[in-house]
């Protein structure tokens, strides 16, 4: 698996196409690229000298930086903690053509590492403000932002890039951007076209632990295929915050949960925003008399800012890490075999990696293109297997949307997006499979946040 | 525009959640030096910058490069011929303006020439790409001097970091999974009376379900000890055994079938960490039989005193053991139930925490604030010295075959740095670094290798390949390795001037090829 290689083989049949279907367009954005002399020296010797320890089908050559430097195309996704390294990583390692995608604005809480940022950038987006930054520091560096949701985006956006980086903050994200670049592979005759495979590098970050992953989609694990990696978020059952509390975030939680929709207390249809200095500081109130009650110490206020926004200590030195980690497989690597796939790190007690082969899983619901099973009786009703989907470990759905065709026609079983889909069909929920007229061996037809593209379901009866 | 104190309490959020504002405290009134502004050098510095570290001094007599600002975010084209260690403060001070940023234009062996007193007054420093003689020079001032030295190289696709530091005293590891302290084994009296207050015979279904399991394996303890003549559950055999009888204390319906009494679950599964004997860990008990803790005089940090306190906390008021922690993990249990216990537990940590305080107060008049609650976390960190390494007379040969033993381990990387230095000291240059040497310097870098084997004895064999992989290398310092580098060793020099977290002892290596890391002992 040589990660130019692919990049190369791709960059020549994307010509090609071009070439044959219309007028080939030149991709200025490097035109004046103010060189100097020695720019690239650190990079060239990896680019073109041959070593002992290279992948066997790289060939020391001239022909890589120029590659990269004016038509290797990366795409990073987020323009955080990981994206702000991110970015610096492969502008000085000779990567000129960049998008960025990042829906968020700047905080002052991002400041203490998102370092493209300064105090007076608060509340610009955070994509602008990062491109801004690399192409005045870096010369000849275009790096070109979009204030997007990547879900804004469909496949003729992601097609033109080579990589795909990303340094998101959610799991629902990820999954949305493994299952966009599953949805690109082209098989011909079952076998996989590897110029349609996009390779992710994928990290994430908390604290002084981190991770970074390559997946080559089609071929190693996908982010679906480890789903059950990621650790579960912490819910706190609600008869213990609504009458049995122990521990402070209980306290801070029943505010949040019941309280303020209670007492609505800065107007109707006003919902807590944990940004609003005012809005904590009202939960945070609140919270010491609940604690109060029940003899609680350990309320504070950047205790619950910290559960109301569910916020993850973060420092630069770990984004930096696990940027130059993910990055390595990206650029310099480029000669070597990329990392193999998935490496964990921890710098609590002196430095700690690891590094393991993540395996496929056989049946991903992702990847595997084998068709997912439903297993239900006849008589189940259909909000068992909207728990199934949502409660699974290895699907871990947000808010399924399900349809079926039935008796030639297309119904929707189930939305729960758009309110008044939602109220039409919510009587559904507590009917039968066969009260439906689902029959066995049906194919169910399912949509999520979690995947670009619908998933197909096969429903199969148990007696 | 001088920085409110919530304006920066909201800059440094995420990373006050990490250390506290004690830590940040310390980060604060710091002042490191960093030699030689190279990309691992910036690097380094940005990670200290953002999150605010008081002061930082670069000492750089080199001339700013093109091939130097090619892989450097803090040195622009423009600064091209002028002093790096200039040009790097500009671009590094304007990430945080509450951080103070220095320069000296001059080469560090100067400074080691006229005036190397200069590098007392830091709280630690940084040396960069430093070739041998200058590491080593430098490393025995800071020794002396008892300033920490963090020596890190990034030389082609290897990272390098030497932890120098003679006495590094941690108060808060922060270890990630540690046993509770919750002295089931040799219960103190005020938990034996809570544990009394309780018959779980008499009580109704809804107390009986949200009693804490730890009061449930209390009370099954003290049946299981007075029929089994005061032996605790000792094997698996007999923990399975004790584990059914807390299972049997499950309340039973009307048709005799098991309520669904979470707590009496929970007791089950705990009961293996329960039953584990109270313990000081050998780590505290090793630091409180040492010599430090022995002969305390005026002049002992406070760390050392502490320790004498709790050494005779611990022999009289402790009866053999050290101070309660005072905290315990959630369980199922009604509020009221779980603060009594928990609150049992508080005040007996900070009755012991009064006792060792009076027992500082006897040992020394005045001492900063004590913490009890991290007795047994306490680790000490000492590395040796450069100097202790690189003579032939005390080299760590142990550590370096046992390793070499794995041809491809990271120590042959180790192996190879060494071998280089080497290589600089004679050629004045390192190997490969214009295409046309690369493959002559091959036999001269082999030459090299011999000889630092040669020279301390070491009967391992370097595979070819590597000497191959260091020529072709050409000194060349990749920027994502610099910033994987640059990221590792902040976090380190975050480590001791904080005094949080544990430090790695003493050499690092990481190799981006395969993304490989060693932490090894010099």
């Amino acid at each position: 698996m040589n990660l130019l290689l692919f990049s190369l083989f791709r960059e020549k049949k994307r010509r090609r196409v071009v070439e044959l279907t219309e007028k080939m367009v030149v991709d200025g954005g490097t035109g004046t690229r103010c060189e100097w002399e020695g720019r690239w020296n650190h990079v060239r010797k990896f680019l073109e000298r041959s070593g002992p320890f290279t992948h066997p089908d790289f060939e020391a050559s001239t022909e890589s930086l120029q590659f990269m430097l004016d038509t290797c195309k990366i795409l990073v996704i987020g323009a955080g903690g990981l994206g702000c390294e991110l970015l610096k990583d492969l502008a000085l390692s000779g990567f000129c053509n960049i998008h960025v995608v990042d829906m968020d604005t700047i905080d002052v809480s991002n400041l203490n590492r998102q370092f493209l940022f300064r105090p007076k950038d608060v509340g610009r987006p955070k994509a602008d403000v990062a491109a801004e930054f690399i192409n005045s520091r870096i010369p000849g560096c275009c790096v070109v932002p979009h204030c997007k949701k990547i879900q804004d985006f469909d496949e003729t956006f992601y097609r033109q890039f080579h990589i795909i980086v990303c340094g998101l903050d959610s799991i629902v994200a990820r999954r949305w951007m493994n299952g966009m670049l599953l949805s690109l592979l082209v098989y011909e005759d079952g076998v996989l076209d590897p110029s349609s495979i996009i390779p992710l590098i994928d990290g994430g970050t908390e604290g002084f632990k981190g991770n970074a992953r390559v997946i080559l989609p089609g071929m190693t694990a996908c982010i679906d295929c480890t789903l059950e990696l990621y650790p579960p978020q912490i819910n706190f059952p609600m008869c213990t915050i609504a009458s049995m509390p122990r521990l402070p975030e209980h306290c801070i939680e029943y505010v949040r949960i019941l309280l303020w929709p209670k007492e609505k207390p800065f107007g109707d249809g006003v919902g807590l925003d944990g940004d609003d200095p005012d809005h904590i500081q009202w939960v945070y109130q609140k919270s010491l008399e609940r604690a109060a009650e029940f003899s609680i110490t350990g309320v504070t206020y950047r205790l619950t800012q910290g559960v109301v926004k569910r916020i993850i200590p973060a420092v630069a030195s770990t984004n930096a890490v696990i940027a130059g980690k993910g990055q390595n497989p990206g650029i310099v690597k480029f000669a070597y075999i990329p990392l193999n796939n998935y490496m964990v790190f921890n710098d609590v007690d002196g430095l700690y990696t690891y590094t393991f082969e993540a395996e496929r899983k056989e049946n991903c619901s992702a990847c595997s293109q084998v068709p997912q099973d439903l297993h239900f009786s006849p008589s189940s009703k259909l909000q068992e297997v909207l728990d199934y989907l949502t409660e699974s470990a290895s699907l871990q759905m947000k808010s399924p949307a399900i349809t079926a065709t039935v008796e030639g026609k297309n119904k929707t079983l189930y939305l729960q997006s758009v309110a008044s889909i939602e109220q039409r069909t919510r009587p559904n929920l507590s009917k039968t499979l066969k009260e439906l007229g689902l029959s066995d061996g049906q194919e169910l037809a399912i949509a999520d946040v979690t995947t670009p593209q619908t998933m197909l379901f096969r429903l199969s009866f148990t007696s | 525009m001088a920085a409110t104190k919530t304006s920066k309490e909201q800059r440094y959020d995420r990373q006050l959640r990490l250390w506290g504002d004690h830590g940040q405290e310390a980060l604060e009134n710091a002042h490191v030096c960093l030699i030689n502004a190279t990309a691992t050098g910036t690097e380094t510095l940005k990670n200290l910058v953002l999150p605010g570290i008081g002061a930082f001094t670069i000492v750089d007599g080199h001339t700013v490069s093109g091939e130097d600002v090619g892989n450097n975010f803090f040195l622009s084209s423009s600064s091209i011929g002028k002093n790096r260690a200039q040009a790097a403060t500009e671009l590094l001070q304007e990430l945080n303006s509450d951080v103070s940023g220095n320069f000296v234009e001059e080469n560090p062996d100067k400074l080691l020439d006229n005036d190397p007193e200069f590098f007392h007054r830091f709280t630690l420093v940084i040396g960069v790409q430093l070739p041998e003689s200058t590491c080593l020079r430098l490393g025995s001032v800071l020794w002396s001097a008892s300033v920490p030295f963090l020596v890190c190289k990034t030389y082609g696709l290897i990272g390098y970091m030497r932890l120098v530091v003679k006495e590094h005293t941690v108060i808060e590891s922060h270890p990630d999974n540690a046993l509770e302290d919750l002295r089931l084994d040799q219960p103190f009296a005020e938990l034996k009376s809570h544990i009394q207050s309780y018959d779980l015979e008499s009580m109704e279904k809804k107390d009986h379900s949200h009693t804490p399991w730890i009061i449930i394996v209390a009370k099954y303890l003290e049946k299981w000890l007075s029929e089994h003549n005061s032996q605790p559950p000792k094997n698996y055999k007999e923990k399975e055994a004790f584990r059914q009888l807390i299972r049997q204390g499950i309340l039973k319906n009307d048709n005799d079938v098991p309520e669904d009494e979470e707590n009496f679950e929970e007791a089950v599964k705990n009961v293996n960490t329960a039953l584990n004997p109270t313990k000081i860990p050998t780590a505290v008990e090793d630091l409180i039989n040492s010599e430090q803790c022995s002969n305390i005089t005026s002049q002992s940090a406070s760390f050392w005193v502490m320790l004498r306190a709790i050494k005779e906390f611990i022999q009289s008021e402790g009866n053999g053991s050290l101070p309660v922690r005072g905290t315990i993990p959630d369980m199922i249990a009604d509020s009221q139930k779980f603060i009594n216990l928990q609150n049992v537990y508080r005040e007996k940590a900070m009755q012991d925490a009064a006792a060792v305080s009076k027992h500082v107060e006897c040992i020394l008049q005045s001492v900063g604030k004590v913490s009890c609650k991290n007795a047994s976390f306490l680790r000490v960190v000492c590395c040796r010295s450069l100097a202790e390494e690189y003579s032939v007379d005390s080299v760590n040969k142990d550590e370096i075959t046992s390793y070499m033993d794995s041809p491809d381990s990271e120590m042959v990387l180790y192996l190879m740095l060494r071998a280089v230095d080497r290589f600089y000291q004679q050629h004045s240059r390192y190997p490969g670094v214009y295409n046309y040497q690369v493959e002559e310097d091959i036999s001269k870098l082999k030459l090299c290798v011999n000889s630092l084997l040669q020279e301390y004895s070491l009967n391992v064999n370097i595979k070819d390949d590597y000497i191959h992989e260091f020529c072709r290398y050409g000194a060349a310092e990749p920027h994502t390795v610099a910033a994987f580098l640059g990221g590792s060793a902040a976090q380190e020099v975050i480590k001791i001037i904080s005094h949080q977290f544990v430090p790695f002892n003493n050499t690092f290596i990481y190799n981006a090829m395969s993304q490989t890391s060693a932490t090894f002992q010099l």
